[in-house]
């Protein structure tokens, strides 16, 4: 099994304190990349094939030089660029920035500090979903460290150079992770996305460039450059270098983070993971978070690295994998994704509004045994109004389990339409009262 | 005055980080909401003037997310995610018995005014599934039984008041 980089520490007494991180060789890439040029931090990001964990794997280098060198405004003054670390962590199935932010806030912290040099930042954001208080708790204690030891502030380690960061709380609401609808919360406003371009490198928070990255990836660049890229580079495949914080959750014996190389095949996983419990099987796996198109049993023998995963006809997402065992209702269990989210859409485009909305129902009224064959095939026809006819990419994630759910398992819709109820259930069995439904309907 | 001297001088100290009044607005609400449990029409005037902006600005801000409360809550705040990971591993049930423990439904406060129920999204947790928060603090892995016990627990915080 390959080296661990990140979570080595996992566990260790008061790994969340400066005096831990120092101990164990913390801040030590700070100073290395402090006395190397900006360019040459990025390029060795580059060479280390980092690729951004939050959701979309863009290639972190590569958004790291699309930051404008000298950016001024109409009259000539110097516009200050912003560094956004996105720790809104809400994709469902994703729980391993809280870990990162709860035992290891200052590897998070030297690699924004690092990540601020390379791209000349002067402020730094964290954006922190609302729910974790003692999280940020955590890691304003860790910030307050840094400042008093020089590592944040009006001189980083003693230089001309003003850097510091500020925790921002979110207040519920999983849009907010969508990068420019972070950028929008964090100005104080509804968290509603903005139309790409432009782009957050020109007109990122308060109008001014900003970068946005995800916790994890902030984590990984002290590592890269202390051991150097090629140590990274050699974990993984060509395209996708390191390891990776994969969230194991659902039905398997031990759920929890796992860091693994990030091509870790995705059966071998739920096998490391110690199976589906009680002598059952796997039914289906979400390899990366809700808004990916599920797997069936016979297609989890693969990487899961970015490109094998979109391969495979879905996507690596944010780690998040989800595992269904065989007893599971694979239409209930697309119901709840579903409901979810109809509740998360920010309203701002009528097709996903609207569609969240419709899929929601349906599939809730097909459980419930009232669809009909109709309803099956009018799925993939919203899904299609959806997928890439909107303000930001929300709208194509309530596509993912629409559609592999109808497209993988229609037997198993079609035998809710056919019996009138759900064939896992009891025969007379009567759901729950659904508040949420009963008030949309 | 809702937002008192301690408020006021927390969002005085983020001041200077933040290059618009505007920003400030989440962390007020979120002090707002520690003082007070929820976010009234007074305290919505209160805090557009305190940041010079219009209060329909803060209104819209208030409604969008759901962390702020739009009426008051009880003591004891009971979250429980019935997002797909919770619910793989029996969050429905546990939701029922909380329904059933409390008397009210999802989304009810207690009569007593002592607890509210409600049923939230992912909460980022689902490795210790199923998770139900209380105010500020996050219970994992919880079944009926260590449910019950955890009942008990804030029963008895009520009770000591
Ligand atoms: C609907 C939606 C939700 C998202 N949620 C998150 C999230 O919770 N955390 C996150 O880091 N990225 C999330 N993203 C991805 C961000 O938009 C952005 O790509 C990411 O923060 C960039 O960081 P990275 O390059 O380090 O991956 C989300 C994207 C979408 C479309
Ligand atoms: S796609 Fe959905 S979530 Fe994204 S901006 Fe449009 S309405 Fe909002
Ligand atoms: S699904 Fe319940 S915490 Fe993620």
């Amino acid at each position: 099994m390959a080296e661990v980089l990140l979570t080595r520490h996992n566990g260790a007494k008061d790994s969340h304190t400066l005096a831990f991180y120092k101990s164990v060789g913390g801040y030590a890439a700070l100073d290395q990349a402090l006395n190397m040029a900006p360019d040459a931090v990025i390029d060795e990001v580059k060479k280390s094939n980092l690729r951004g964990r939050g959701g979309a794997g863009f290639p972190t280098g590569m958004k790291w030089s699309f930051m404008p060198k000298n950016p001024v405004d109409a009259q000539g003054n110097p516009k200050p660029k912003y560094l956004v670390c996105n720790a809104d962590e809400g994709e469902p199935g994703t729980f391993k920035d809280r870990l990162l932010l709860t035992q290891h806030p200052h590897m998070l912290i030297e690699g924004m500090v690092i990540a601020a040099h390379a791209i000349g930042a002067s402020q730094g954001y964290i954006y922190v979903r609302g729910e974790f208080y003692h999280e940020i708790q955590i890691l304003n204690a860790a910030i307050k460290e840094a400042r008093a030891a020089g590592i944040l502030g009006k001189s980083v380690r003693g230089r001309s150079w003003k850097f510091d960061i500020e925790v921002y709380r979110g207040a519920g609401a999983y849009i907010c992770g969508e990068e420019t609808a972070l950028l929008s919360s964090l100005e104080g406003r509804r968290g509603e996305p903005r139309l790409k371009p432009p782009f957050p490198a020109q007109v990122g928070a308060f109008g001014m460039p900003s970068c946005v990255n995800n916790v994890e990836t902030f984590c990984a660049v002290p590592t890269i450059i202390k051991d150097g890229a090629a140590k990274f580079a050699a974990i993984g495949t060509e395209r996708s270098g390191g390891t990776r914080l994969f969230c194991v959750s659902g039905h398997v014996v031990k759920p929890g983070v796992y860091e693994l190389p990030i091509n870790m095949n995705l059966k071998d996983l739920i096998a490391h993971c110690g199976g589906v419990p009680g002598g059952r099987s796997v039914k289906a796996v979400i390899p990366g978070g809700a808004s990916a198109p599920m797997l069936r049993a016979d297609e989890i023998d693969v990487a899961m690295d970015f490109d094998s995963l979109a391969k495979a006809g879905t996507m690596a997402g944010s780690g998040g994998v989800i595992v269904i065992d065989d007893q599971t209702c694979i239409v209930e269990a697309a119901a709840r994704l579903l409901k979810f989210y109809e509740h998360e859409s920010c309203g701002q485009c009528s097709q996903c509004r609207e569609g969240s909305h419709w899929l929601a129902r349906m599939f809730n009224r097909i459980e419930a045994g009232q669809g009909t064959t109709e309803d099956l095939d009018k799925i993939a026809q919203i899904c299609g109004n959806m997928a890439g006819q909107t303000i930001c990419a929300f709208a194509d994630a309530v596509t993912g389990p629409a559609l592999s759910t109808i497209r993988k398992f229609r037997a198993e819709f079609e035998e809710h339409v056919r019996l009138g109820r759900c064939p896992s259930k009891p025969e007379h069995y009567v759901r729950p009262h659904d508040h949420h439904a009963s008030a949309r309907l | 005055m809702i937002i008192d001297q301690h408020i006021s001088q927390r969002i005085d100290e983020l001041r200077p980080q933040f290059p618009t009044e505007q920003a400030l607005l989440l962390p007020l609400l979120h002090e707002i909401q520690a003082k007070e449990g929820w976010i009234s029409k007074e305290a919505m005037k209160e805090a557009a003037s305190f940041l010079h902006l219009p209060v329909a600005r803060v209104e819209e801000v208030v409604s969008f997310y759901t962390m702020y409360n739009r009426k008051p809550v009880g003591k004891q705040h009971v979250q429980i995610c019935t997002n797909i990971a919770c619910y793989l591993r029996g969050a429905d049930h546990l939701l029922q018995c909380l329904e059933k423990r409390l008397g009210i439904h999802e989304g009810e406060t207690t009569a007593d005014g002592k607890y509210t129920l409600t049923a939230v999204e992912c909460l980022a947790a689902c490795g210790t599934a199923p998770v139900v928060q209380v105010n500020n603090d996050y219970h994992e892995n919880l079944d009926e039984k260590s449910l019950n016990q955890l009942m008990d627990r804030l029963d008895k915080e009520l009770l000591d008041g």
